[in-house]
């Protein structure tokens, strides 16, 4: 069905149809195995980065200068690439991963490529909110550095951290949808395919209500369990 | 004649600011013997915290020498410095509380550190939170506390691991007169349980009377004036001394007008 030539109601009432649905669910499953994936490489390479770039502040628990000017530098450069250059950048260095340059996990690197530097950046902003009056308690205790990190900073900054890695989710879902374009396959590959290039707009349609459904489900997860963890530590 | 616990001689420290470098410490000299309550009071500024964060350094002073029972701190590699630190307890004016831990947790947190088994960290939790009156809001986060119940927390955490001295800056400062009275007759009772000596910070007149044995006055990163607390109390000889005992009589005939009384 195309809004060219069907009433908008009739296209929306149509998109609702089964078959549609069947269609698309194999699509759902491929963006969903991109979006997992990819979040959790973006969650193990951002806090890392993260609390690289936290400790290393000249103000940090281990002033040092060049490498948080130096990982500085590469996050900021990494993240002033718009996401389409991004993924055509990725291109070559998932042919070298995979041997071919479309595909599922290639789109997964150049997501990751993508969202990590947002996420690390996130993460630094988290672990300078704690108040440092708790860090130096740590410390007079005689924490370690890196028992510091682990059980005071990320533990103390877990409601702002849930919140941060919300955020980058929802930013790896719209990206994975971008990704569709370029043989990523998944729900943005159907809005290409059927949406944009056969006028089929309710599909297009139903595409969209997935994406919608996806990203309110994962703020609201993210905020249920930032506000669990609070209301616990009885700080709301 | 008692044992000098900390010496502390000619110590100096200069913080580097992007608007100028600040002299802070100017040759601080000061002895505090074993088992004593020592007060060291001070204006807003004057270094008290600075002083206080040197000791178990959290600040690494210029130059001088800090002997803690016999310890040359500053010539500490930064393995022994952070078993030294385990020795040192620390309380702070606000608190400074794991907010992710309940109120065992925190207390057990320097001992989890120190790898002690878990049935021994259990009993010195519940010995610590007993000495300090928390049994029942162990499982308790902080978050949920008074400010007084948080500081107890604070005290059980300095405690637990049988510190041989107690670093407190301004440890009731954010406390109303009650409270504040409270923690203080806890800090005189640990002190005369387990000799723990107590470095008290204070621009609270009214706890260094309260509770110390003796105490030194620092002005402007110098210590100007060092004695028992009633001799500084009756003959202040320095400038901020008498300011402050002159404040304190002041303060004490207002509220004795007012019937309050602290
Ligand atoms: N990390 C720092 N960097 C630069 N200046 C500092 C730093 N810490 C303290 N200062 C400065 O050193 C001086 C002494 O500070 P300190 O905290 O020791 O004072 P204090 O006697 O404890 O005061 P208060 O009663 O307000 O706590 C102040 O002028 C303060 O601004
Ligand atoms: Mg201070």
């Amino acid at each position: 069905m195309s809004l060219l030539d069907t009433p908008l109601w009739e296209v929306i009432k149509g998109s609702f149809a089964p078959e549609i649905w069947q269609r698309l669910k194999p699509a759902i499953g491929e963006t969903l195995y991109m979006v997992t994936l990819s979040s959790i490489i973006m969650l193990v390479l951002g806090l890392f980065l993260g609390i690289l770039l936290t400790v290393t502040n000249p103000d940090g628990l281990i002033p040092m200068k060049i490498l948080y000017t130096g990982s500085g530098w590469v996050i900021n450069c990494l993240r002033s690439l718009p996401q389409m250059i991004m993924i055509i950048l990725m291109i070559p260095v998932a042919r070298l991963f995979f041997g071919k340059s479309y595909g599922v996990n290639a789109c997964i690197i150049a997501i990751a490529a993508s969202c990590i530097p947002m996420y690390a950046r996130l993460v630094e902003s988290s672990l300078l909110e704690i108040a440092k009056g708790k860090v130096e308690a740590a410390r007079s205790i005689g924490s370690t550095n890196i028992q510091i990190i682990f059980r005071i900073l990320i533990p103390e900054t877990a409601p702002s951290l849930i919140r941060g890695f919300t955020v980058a989710v929802i930013a790896v879902i719209s990206m994975t949808a971008l990704a569709g374009m370029f043989g990523a396959g998944g729900i943005g590959d159907i809005a290409v395919r059927f949406g944009y290039q056969r006028f089929q707009h309710d599909v297009l349609f139903a595409t969209v209500y997935i994406l919608i459904i996806l990203v309110q489900l994962v703020q609201w997860i993210g905020n249920f369990a930032s506000k669990q963890i609070l209301k616990k530590r009885n700080l709301i | 004649m008692m044992d000098a616990y900390i010496q502390i001689s000619d110590l100096h420290k200069t913080y580097h600011t992007h608007n100028g470098s600040l002299n802070v410490l100017k040759g601080i000299n000061l002895t505090v013997h074993k088992g004593e309550i020592f007060g060291i009071i001070g204006f807003s500024g004057a270094g008290k915290s600075t002083l206080a964060r040197c000791i178990n350094r959290l600040e690494v002073p210029d130059s001088g020498s800090i002997r803690v029972g016999g310890v040359d701190i500053l010539s500490l590699s930064k393995k022994e410095l952070l078993l030294e630190r385990r020795k040192i307890g620390m309380i702070f004016q606000t608190f400074n509380l794991f907010e992710a831990k309940t109120v065992y947790r925190n207390i057990a947190y320097p001992l989890e550190i120190s790898r002690v088994p878990q049935n021994e960290i259990r009993r010195r939790v519940l010995e610590t939170a007993e000495l300090v009156g928390l049994m029942d809001k162990l499982n308790a986060y902080p978050g949920g506390l008074s400010g007084g119940q948080k500081q107890r927390v604070g005290i059980a955490r300095a405690l637990v691991s049988n510190p041989d001295l107690l670093l407190s800056d301004e440890a009731t400062s954010a406390l109303d007169p009650q409270t504040t009275l409270q923690i203080l007759d806890l800090l005189k009772q640990i002190n005369r349980t387990t000799g723990i000596t107590i470095l008290m910070i204070t621009h609270e007149l009214d706890a260094i009377r309260y509770t110390c044995d003796r105490m030194a006055v620092l002005e402007d990163g110098q210590i100007i004036e060092t004695g028992s607390v009633r001799d500084i109390f009756n003959n202040p000889l320095s400038r901020t001394g008498s300011i402050f005992a002159r404040v304190y009589t002041e303060f004490q005939r207002a509220s004795e007008e007012n019937g309050s009384g602290i």
